[in-house]
């Protein structure tokens, strides 16, 4: 081999790269897929369903899981932040007071998610402290963490919007998200302290289907 | 052999950014500090990095496609683009008619978009590192207060179907970067970072700055209405949304083109 081939080979392989991975990711999705089609009664993932999404997302217990995982569960989701003191404790108890509305028989079935919008500050430990003093340390409570650029992706998927505006804080909209068994969007608040009626609906219909 | 390969692999990285940085397709923006037009008072860093010189177009896309079949638009995903996704072109690898190769790309979804540039190696710019770039005319790194930067950006704005004009139509910048104003509008990473204080009941600290503004305007009055328009434009969109008039180009850091 002459060296001006291999590096036609070295710069072909370098070019490619980054497409590739793109390519490799969607393959380990469609991979994915195919266990899960086995597992969810042959059913194909919806065109719709959040769980196109192939982000890793790392959870207040430290664990790493794939929005996938949560297949099965109806999800209520909303993006927060930690360290927030104007909306969030409005939201988060907004969060709590549909809890509470669930029936109890259905909570097992249904997934209180909180993704974080502050991924640098709120690290699984501090998002663990947060679960703790906010007594939300029940198993269908979740806070999730992932890179900038997927909880970026996810907020358009919420057609969440938000933006630091300072070192400490964001500003960001007030939507809770409910999420089908398969992670199709069904319903969405918008607003704090809105009245959720329509969103506790919501949640036990899909529990029942 | 190992010394050989690895003087191949340096090689071959050499000549990889010098085809990012030389192909004339990309152009280096020095960073600095500006005071945006919405969404915050204050000076905001913008580093260095690379920016394409046009709009990516409807060819380039159409190779990309053809690599990357999930972005056909017979089989995107309806989570990633809405119905209009690609809507004029003939099918999943053809252009429709009258629709020219070197004409920007539309009807683009932002992960479309978003996916693009990351099989380039590069990424969407940032709402900031935009307007820092598209607020240069001809001469000057910041031209927002001259007359004709603005009178030029408006008449564009009430000119149709402007995205059916070929890349390089318009001037080329202080930093050599064409068609910012006068073709398409474009996809930016943080779109949704713009909260606009019309959706106040959804913002926890909505900015009504904007508004409350409105009511001491004064010289400057063409530059704000020229910019709140991208920025209402950038609030309304969705991520699946795929428009007509809307299309994007990549950038890069430049550490990453250096390695």
């Amino acid at each position: 081999m002459t060296m001006k081939n291999l590096i036609y080979i070295l710069l072909a392989a370098f070019l490619f790269t980054a497409c590739n991975n793109a390519e490799k990711k969607e393959t380990e999705v469609e991979n994915d897929l195919a266990e899960t089609k086995v597992s969810a009664e042959n059913k194909e993932l919806p065109e719709l369903s959040i769980y196109n999404l192939p982000s890793t997302w790392t959870t207040q217990n430290g664990e790493n899981i794939q929005l996938e995982d949560l297949r099965g569960n109806v999800l209520v989701m909303v993006m927060i932040y930690t360290s927030c003191k104007a909306a969030c404790p409005r939201l988060v108890a907004d969060m709590r007071n549909i809890e509470k509305q669930v029936p109890e028989g259905d909570l097992d079935n249904v997934k209180f998610i909180m993704v974080s919008i502050d991924p640098e500050t709120d690290t699984p430990k501090r998002l663990k402290e947060f679960s703790i003093e906010n007594d939300m340390e029940d198993d269908h409570w979740l806070f999730l963490r992932g890179t900038p650029e997927d909880t970026r992706e996810f907020a358009t998927v919420l057609a969440v919007s938000y933006k630091k505006i300072s070192p400490i804080d964001f500003s960001h909209s007030n939507i809770i998200s409910v999420f089908d068994e398969e992670g199709v969007l069904v319903h969405q608040q918008e607003g704090l302290g809105v009245d959720n009626t329509e969103t506790i609906q919501a949640i036990t219909t899909e529990v029942s289907n | 052999m190992k010394t050989l390969i690895r003087l191949a692999v340096c090689i071959a990285v050499m000549i990889q950014s010098q085809a990012y940085s030389q192909s004339g397709s990309m152009v280096e923006v020095k960073g600095g500090e500006f005071i945006p037009l919405y969404g915050t008072k204050t000076e905001v860093p913008v580093g260095d990095f690379l920016m394409d010189v046009y709009p990516v177009t409807n060819a380039e896309f159409q190779q990309f496609v053809e690599s990357n079949p999930r972005w056909r638009k017979s089989q995107v995903k309806k989570l990633f683009a809405d119905d209009n996704y690609l809507r004029n072109w003939k099918d999943d690898l053809s252009l429709g008619e009258g629709m020219l190769p070197n004409s920007p790309v539309t009807n683009v979804s932002w992960y479309a978009a978003k996916n693009y540039c990351e099989c380039q190696g590069k990424r969407l710019p940032t709402v900031d590192e935009w307007e820092y770039v598209a607020m240069a005319n001809e001469k000057q790194p910041d031209a927002r207060t001259e007359k004709t930067y603005n009178q030029f950006i408006l008449s564009w704005y009430e000119t149709p179907d402007t995205y059916k004009k070929t890349i390089g139509n318009t001037f080329k910048n202080y930093w050599g970067v064409y068609d910012l104003h006068g073709l398409v509008w474009e996809w930016t990473s943080d779109f949704n970072s713009v909260m606009i204080g019309g959706e106040s009941r959804k913002d926890s600290t909505g900015d009504n700055n904007l508004f409350c503004g409105a009511a001491a305007v004064g010289a400057t009055d063409l530059m704000n209405y020229a910019a709140f328009m991208r920025y209402a434009f950038r609030g309304s969109m969705k991520a699946q949304y795929s428009v007509k008039n809307l299309g994007f180009r990549c950038v890069q850091d430049v550490e990453k083109s250096e390695l």
